[in-house]
């Protein structure tokens, strides 16, 4: 999609004739199918299905009448590749090639429904129509991820048509940047990224610290392994980041701005690259913008990969051209950030909340959410959940409602167990469906997520990563799998960090191998506590969070690898065997054709034998076991 | 045919001059240069350092700092395997260990034969499809492993 690179708008009546414009140009007798090409959906196939879609159109001859766009994410992930059919707005889920004919014969063509595409309620067996049928959408409030989904994240002209830039357009018109901070300080916005610090305090500190010059930065580097709602931003609707980042540079005195992504994300990139360029050709950015004679430039950064950059004074160092070390937080980055100029850094969420709180006034957002916290969150719900996707909701909707309502509860028979919140820094939190003898703090399944609930019981918002577990997850592994995590990203400058988070994956490693005592239990609460007390930055100071909670909420499973050398789940390598069930093998002979090891043998038809002292626990027999007869245990 | 390719001053000029010679992109001007050879080489390091009027120790502590970049040549194919929380919980670490097996290097390393360099992600932002492996710029959802050997084969000697 390329922009009319003729218009140039030179005042903020100018961009809102251009919109007036865009709607009545806009026909609404066409189909419109828009495809989305979020990570989820490319990944799953989503280009080749445009590209199908384009040949089907072509060899048909129905391009007068047909528009074919791509979207950012939808945000509902499992089903991918998503389809979305205007007017009628029905959407196709996990659609591949071969549907491709019957829905531009079918739905295009004479409007027939096709009912295998639409999405199926798992419990009554309906189908539903559209987005607004299906329940992982009927709760969901879309603040920030209001336009994704619905423009092409690649055409400045859709986030313009849909009112883009017209919070920017409001600023310039007479706001001045003092109003603009009262605006945000009044709408309660706390940071996005992690710390939950009120923004416009943030701005405000910025914009009065002496020197000419000042920074904006966004920060992309979306830490969190297992979190992408800023990727889906940067993504789906880079316009909105942008729109409030020049608006905060506005507000704080910026003329320099830059947008920190990690490299895990080319296509984040490459968006946001077009959304610059296309606001710069229509004046929206670079010298003064809509002729206020603003100037704001924004340059985009690639991460080198390292998750300890995502801490605003290392971010920096990186920016910088430097090895991403944090340095001691006395010294304030809105006073001396990027090369000691007063800097403003805030995460993409954040930024991303700007625009509509221009647009709609303060006292509507406060009006979200709980008393500490307003307006909404993004959250990406992942792991051992029906429901893999992004969801955004207000502040102070109960884990029940998320995990159930949204989430559709737990994928597969199993039970479920925890919660984790806040990333490799956050805790486990327990949640018990059932409510069998578990009730209060150890069971927190009505618990209401906001900013200061979430930490009063142990774990924290951090960026919005939520990982569902269920009976099959370690609780003893997965406080390992955080820490090990915590261990390479250290930076290493300073010693409780580099050293302390060292000491404690010792001893979890003897625990999952089945040689931990019990004095290694206490071990691990007093290095915790030193590591908390004594570190340089966040990365340290809440490095022990994963074990604290684990611990507190999951103590037995600890107990049951220190004092009976089992792992209940069944996941710790050292303390599972594989056998074969006599009752369930058939003889297939597929298990002993596939170890790698040679350690199963069997005639066919007859029952096969697993020699554990030769096995390498692979795995490979239990996944390709058609009959349940592989034991982990 | 040699794998490894020779440094061009000139290649190395030009992607200086895509960033207009500036400090503040020097991760990114590594990070191509690292693209165009599959590593960092030397003499391509002495270079930005006179070009950006660096120390080129400071080069070499980003080059060892961030995990995006390499010293050493590496593989024709890049295989990444997800280790973030999502892919974690649904079984990477062993599918890890199968790609470990079969490739006869660990994580980190390269194939003597500079065919494939495996190595660990920590997400890639496509949770749905944990557990899932990365081979260059291809995803390979819902890996099992049973399917370790079919993937890679489908790039061997490529
Ligand atoms: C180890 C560590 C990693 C972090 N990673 C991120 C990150 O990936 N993205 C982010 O926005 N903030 C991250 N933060 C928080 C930032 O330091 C900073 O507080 C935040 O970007 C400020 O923006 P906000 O006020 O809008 O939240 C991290 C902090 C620490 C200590
Ligand atoms: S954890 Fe593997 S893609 Fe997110």
């Amino acid at each position: 999609m390329s922009v009319e690179t003729n218009i140039r708008f030179q005042s903020p009546p100018e961009l809102s004739a251009f919109r007036d414009r865009l709607s009545s140009e806009r026909r609404d007798d066409i189909n419109r199918i828009t495809i989305c090409a979020g990570t989820g959906c490319v990944a799953k196939g989503s280009i080749r299905v445009f590209e199908k879609f384009t040949e089907a159109i072509e060899s048909r001859q129905l391009d007068a009448t047909v528009e074919l766009k791509i979207s950012g994410c939808h945000g509902f992930c499992e089903n991918g590749p998503l389809v979305v059919m205007k007017p009628a707005g029905i959407l196709y889920m996990e659609v591949r090639e071969r549907d491709v004919d019957d829905i531009v014969e079918k739905t295009v063509t004479t409007g027939e429904i096709i009912e295998r595409l639409l999405y199926k309620d798992p419990v009554s067996g309906e189908r539903a129509r559209n987005e607004d049928e299906i329940p992982f959408y009927k709760k969901q409030m879309r603040v920030v991820l209001r336009n994704i989904g619905k423009i092409d994240p690649n055409n400045i002209d859709d986030y313009i048509a849909v009112g883009g830039y017209s919070s920017l357009a409001k600023v310039l018109s007479g706001l001045q940047p003092e109003e603009v901070i009262s605006m945000i300080e009044r709408s309660g916005l706390r940071g996005r990224g992690g710390g939950g610090f009120p923004t416009g305090r943030k701005w405000r500190s910025c914009r009065n610290a002496p020197g000419d010059i000042h920074y904006v930065v966004c920060n992309g580097d979306e830490g969190d392994p297992g979190a992408f709602m800023d990727r889906s931003l940067m993504e789906g609707d880079p316009h909105s980041i942008l729109e409030g980042m020049i608006i905060g540079a506005y507000a704080i005195g910026a003329e320099d701005g830059f947008v920190y992504v990690r490299m895990e994300y080319p296509l984040a990139i490459e968006r946001l690259l077009n959304a610059i360029r296309d606001a710069e050709v229509y004046g929206l950015l670079g010298g003064n913008i809509l002729g206020s004679g603003f100037d704001f430039r924004i340059r985009i950064n690639r991460g080198g990969g390292a998750f300890v950059c995502g801490e605003s004074t290392a971010l920096m160092a990186s920016l910088e051209g430097r090895a991403g070390e944090p340095r001691a937080k006395y010294i304030h980055t809105v006073e001396k950030g990027l090369w000691d100029k007063p800097t403003n850094l805030n995460n993409v969420e954040t930024w991303a909340n700007v625009p509509p709180i221009i647009e709609r006034g303060p006292e509507w957002f406060s009006s979200l959410g709980t008393d500490g916290s307003k307006g909404t969150k993004v959250f990406s719900l992942v792991g051992k959940v029906k429901n893999t996707g992004l969801v955004e909701v207000p502040m102070g909707i109960t884990l029940r409602e998320i995990l159930f309502d949204i989430g559709g509860g737990v994928k597969g028979t199993k039970k479920f167990k925890a919660v984790q919140t806040g990333g490799p820094s956050g805790g486990c939190l327990v949640v018990d469906v059932e409510e069998k003898g578990k009730k209060g703090a150890f069971n927190l399944i009505d618990l209401p997520v906001d900013f200061d609930r979430l930490t009063e019981v142990g774990s924290m918002m951090g960026s919005g990563g939520m990982i569902v577990m269920d009976e099959d997850d370690c609780m003893v592994d997965v406080a390992k799998y955080f820490l090990s995590f915590l261990k390479e990203e250290s930076c290493g400058k300073c010693v409780p960090c580099r050293e302390g988070i060292r000491h404690m994956l010792t001893i979890l490693d003897r625990i999952t191998n089945g040689e931990g005592s019990a004095e290694d239990l206490q071990l691990l609460e007093e290095l915790a506590e030193t590591i908390a007390e004594a570190s340089l930055c966040a990365l340290g100071t809440q490095a022990p969070n994963p074990i604290l909670s684990t611990l507190n909420y999951f103590r037995s499973e600890y107990e049951a690898h220190i004092f009976e050398g089992k792992c209940p789940a069944g996941v710790c390598k050292q303390l599972v065997t594989y056998s074969i069930s006599a009752d369930n093998c058939t003889g297939c002979t597929l298990c002993a054709k596939n170890c790698p090891a040679g350690c199963i043998s069997g005639e066919p038809k007859e029952l096969h034998t697993l020699d554990s002292s030769t096995c390498i626990k692979c795995g490979i027999c239990y996944d390709v076991c058609n009959f349940d007869a592989v034991i982990r245990r | 045919m040699s794998k490894i390719k020779e440094v061009r001053p000139e290649k190395v000029a030009e992607i200086l001059e895509s960033f207009e010679h500036r400090v503040d992109s020097l991760i990114m001007i590594l990070q191509d240069i690292q693209e165009e050879y599959r590593y960092l080489p030397e003499d391509a390091l002495r270079i930005v350092a006179d070009d950006l009027d660096l120390p080129l120790s400071q080069l070499y502590e980003v080059a060892t700092f961030y995990r995006s970049f390499s010293l050493e040549p590496r593989g024709t194919h890049e295989v990444k395997v997800c280790l973030g929380t999502a892919c974690h919980l649904r079984g990477g670490p062993m599918i890890l260990e199968n790609f470990e097996r079969v490739l006869g290097v660990k994580a980190g390393q390269t194939t003597p034969d500079l065919d494939f360099t495996l190595e660990t992600v920590n997400c890639v932002g496509a949770c749905a499809l944990a557990p899932l492996v990365l081979v260059d710029s291809d995803y390979h959802g819902e890996t099992r492993p049973s399917k370790v050997k079919d993937i890679l084969g489908k790039y061997s000697q490529k």
